[in-house]
């Protein structure tokens, strides 16, 4: 669920208001999102991704997050890498190359297409990136 | 219209409504073509509807972009070349999965369809598939979100009118009984809107019961109520039990990974026969009789394990955030109701063109039956993503051709809004049938658990039918809202038609075909069950083997018998 909505980086532009499908965010009074209906969160993570300032986190459980959870510590998150992480993977951004040219989801559904090629081989076709696996950027907040 | 759910005696208790009567909308829209949802097949309908001519307008429960089940995931593609023997493969590797109830000139125009609609992607929407060695193109994958966002664009470019956060509650009738609209309701403007239309699709998107299976909370049936309240049918509701392995406590459904995994009891034992195709019932027995389940990923090489991250990249947001290793260390695991999102029921299909048997109402995607193509085996994946973007392509282009034959008299027609449960109550008792809260509990108590819907038999089934009947009996009597709540009060009310059509097929199916299941007919493929069945009603259910009604009969079936 939504746990974070960095007051610090948060630039107004109400996106996640607006791309939230089941409409968790509201307008504060000073123009910050805030989480209004927490229970509605679908755990999706679409609102990381659309997040322009990395100002969001969502908590990766399908209820809330405990006091004292590391999952709702912002200094935390943001030191860990954690915050922008899934944006970063996605590819979404200036500059960044689209986290779909390097999809392999092909071949783990090909067998049960019927699709040729019904065994996962994932590493016998090329264009996998290189040097920037995005695998580490996903740092843990523990 | 003095009676609404925004008015009249029944919001007592509700949210106080912000209209009175005389309800105004707004807005208040004319256009030839309703497009209802904003998932893949519905921006397809309202592309293809755009560029037959139709004026558009597409009203979606919460974003178009990231609404619905693909928005947040990754997902296979059927598509296929188009050679004679590709095909053939292709169309056969499910025939007996499907429990042969596919339909060879469905699947044929889908592969077709998929084909054209994947090249579009493309080269209209420059979608950024990966490409292989040689520089082509590798399209039999699509990411969500890349996806979902060129998509809508793609509609916007087409000049279609979107509405977000405007979920449709009712659809509106001519005196024909035609559908000629739909009513809804702005959740963030706070007020109805109404949309005056020659046609309507519905691609609403199946019914999950809100498990919070990811991306899925917006799929809770309203697509079903509504048609059903427009007088059409349910195809394959039985085909509606797919269950999906997870991390406990977490939304990330990805089964294609659990492949790769081995399953373990709580003492870390092997839970031998477990797995996440043939062996998931057993994953669901030992959850019901030990509470635990435990996996490891542990079948996967480094490169299988590369590939994976860059496959569906939120499978493993869960176990970096809770700093697990998938693939060394052993994780809990549930499994997730997916309902009719990966099942294979929904409304039911008339023609080619997806109409359904009401005039002027047209089925798209998860919301129409997917057993055309896949017959009673789980149509996740690729070939819901290929059924989505092919039958919203024929829905839109049949919708738009529709409302055309209308020409002046679209938009003078009196119009009669349909919405009974959740929306208009028969009676006025409040108390637990009131509470959109309650009713979704109590419908979750009778569709979720694995030992009612899962692993099905006909005892059980009956009495989780039963009270489905009861809970509905008092919804329809006293269910009703006011504002954001009609909403939420509908959606319980949808839920609860859902898993009623859903039982109604169980019981009615006494063989085990496809996903459908029973402990007492364990006997596969009886050759006299061998069709599909279509069931219907509000209060009262029914339920008739297609063969009675054969409409889905084409000339190329016609030719073969």
């Amino acid at each position: 669920m939504i746990e974070v909505v960095s007051r610090s980086r948060c630039v107004g532009c109400d996106l996640c208001i607006r791309v939230c499908p089941t409409d968790v965010f509201e307008r504060d009074t000073d123009g910050i999102p805030v989480i209004a209906r927490q229970e509605d969160c679908q755990t999706c993570f679409s609102c990381e991704i659309y997040c322009p300032v990395d100002a969001l986190y969502v908590a990766p459980l399908t209820g809330p997050a405990p006091d004292g959870s590391p999952h709702r510590e912002e200094e935390h998150l943001a030191a860990t890498g954690a915050l922008g992480a899934y944006r970063r993977t996605v590819g979404w951004g200036g500059g960044r190359t689209p986290g779909s040219r390097y999809d392999r989801n092909h071949l783990f559904t090909a067998g049960m297409t019927g699709q040729p090629g019904t065994r996962p081989n994932p590493l016998s076709g090329p264009g996998l990136p290189q040097a920037e696996s995005p695998g580490p950027d996903l740092a843990s907040p523990h | 219209m003095s009676s609404t759910a925004q008015s009249g005696p029944n919001t007592k208790h509700a949210t106080p409504a912000p209209q009175t009567a005389p309800l105004s909308y707004e807005p208040d829209l004319t256009a030839d073509v309703l497009v209802v949802g904003g998932g893949p097949a519905a921006t397809w309908a309202a592309v293809k509807a755009a560029e037959n001519g139709a004026s558009v307008v597409l009203a979606d429960k919460g974003y178009c972009g990231s609404s619905g089940a693909t928005a947040a995931a990754g997902t296979g593609v059927w598509y296929v070349p188009p050679h004679p023997e590709d095909r053939a493969a292709a169309k056969a590797s499910r025939e007996a999965l499907g429990g042969h109830l596919a339909n060879h000139h469905w699947m044929d125009r889908v592969l077709d369809q998929t084909w054209h609609n994947v090249h579009e992607l493309a080269e209209v929407s420059r979608y950024p598939f990966p490409v292989d060695a040689e520089g082509r193109q590798l399209r039999r994958g699509l990411q969500g979100p890349e996806y979902m966002r060129r998509m809508r664009l793609r509609v916007q470019r087409a000049g279609v009118r979107v509405l977000d956060h405007s979920p449709v509650l009712e659809l509106l009738v001519d005196e024909d009984g035609s559908v000629a609209g739909a009513a809804g309701y702005r959740r963030q403007e706070d007020r109805p809107f109404r949309v005056r239309s020659g046609a309507v699709v519905l691609a609403t998107g199946g019914c999950a019961f809100l498990s919070r299976a990811l991306g899925c909370n917006v799929n809770t049936g309203d697509g079903y109520l509504m048609a059903a309240e427009a007088g059409a049918a349910m195809s394959g509701m039985e085909f509606s039990n797919a269950y999906a392995i997870a991390p406990k406590f977490t939304s990330v459904t990805k089964t294609a990974y659990y492949r790769y995994a081995t399953f373990y009891h709580a003492d870390g034992s092997v839970l031998e026969g477990a797995g996440s195709a043939k062996g998931r019932s057993v994953i669901a027995r030992t959850l019901l009789s030990e509470g635990t389940v435990l996996c490891r990923l542990d079948q996967a090489d480094e490169a299988a394990r590369r590939a994976m991250r860059l496959g569906q990249a939120n499978f493993f947001l869960p176990f970096d955030r809770l700093g697990i290793d998938p693939f060394t260390q052993m994780f809990p695991v549930t499994l997730l109701a997916e309902g009719t999102v990966r099942g294979t029921g929904g409304i039911r299909i008339t023609g080619d063109d997806c109409r359904t048997e009401v005039p002027g109402l047209y089925a798209a995607g998860d919301a129409a039956t997917r057993e055309l193509i896949c017959g009673g085996f789980t149509g996740g994946g690729s070939h819901n993503a290929a059924w989505a973007m092919s039958s919203g392509t024929w829905a839109g282009r049949g919708a738009s051709s529709f409302a055309r034959t209308l020409g002046e008299y679209t938009h003078h027609r009196a119009l009669t809004p349909l919405g009974r449960a959740g929306l208009r109550p028969s009676g006025t008792t409040r108390g637990q049938a009131g509470d959109h809260r309650l009713v979704v509990e109590a419908v979750q108590r009778e569709v979720l658990p694995y030992d009612k819907n899962y692993l099905r038999e006909g005892a059980r089934l009956t009495t989780a039918l039963e009270s489905l009947n009861d809970i509905w009996r008092e919804l329809r009597h006293g269910l009703a809202g006011g504002g954001e709540t009609t909403v939420r009060a509908r959606q319980a009310a949808a839920m609860a038609a859902t898993g009623r059509w859903m039982y109604t097929a169980a019981l009615a199916r006494t063989e085990t075909r496809g996903m459908h299941k029973r402990a007492d007919f364990p006997a596969l493929d009886d050759p006299g069950q061998r069709r599909r069945l279509i069931t219907g009603g509000l209060d009262e259910l029914w339920t008739v083997p297609e063969s009675a009604a054969p409409v889905h009969t084409t000339v190329a079936e016609a030719a073969a018998a």
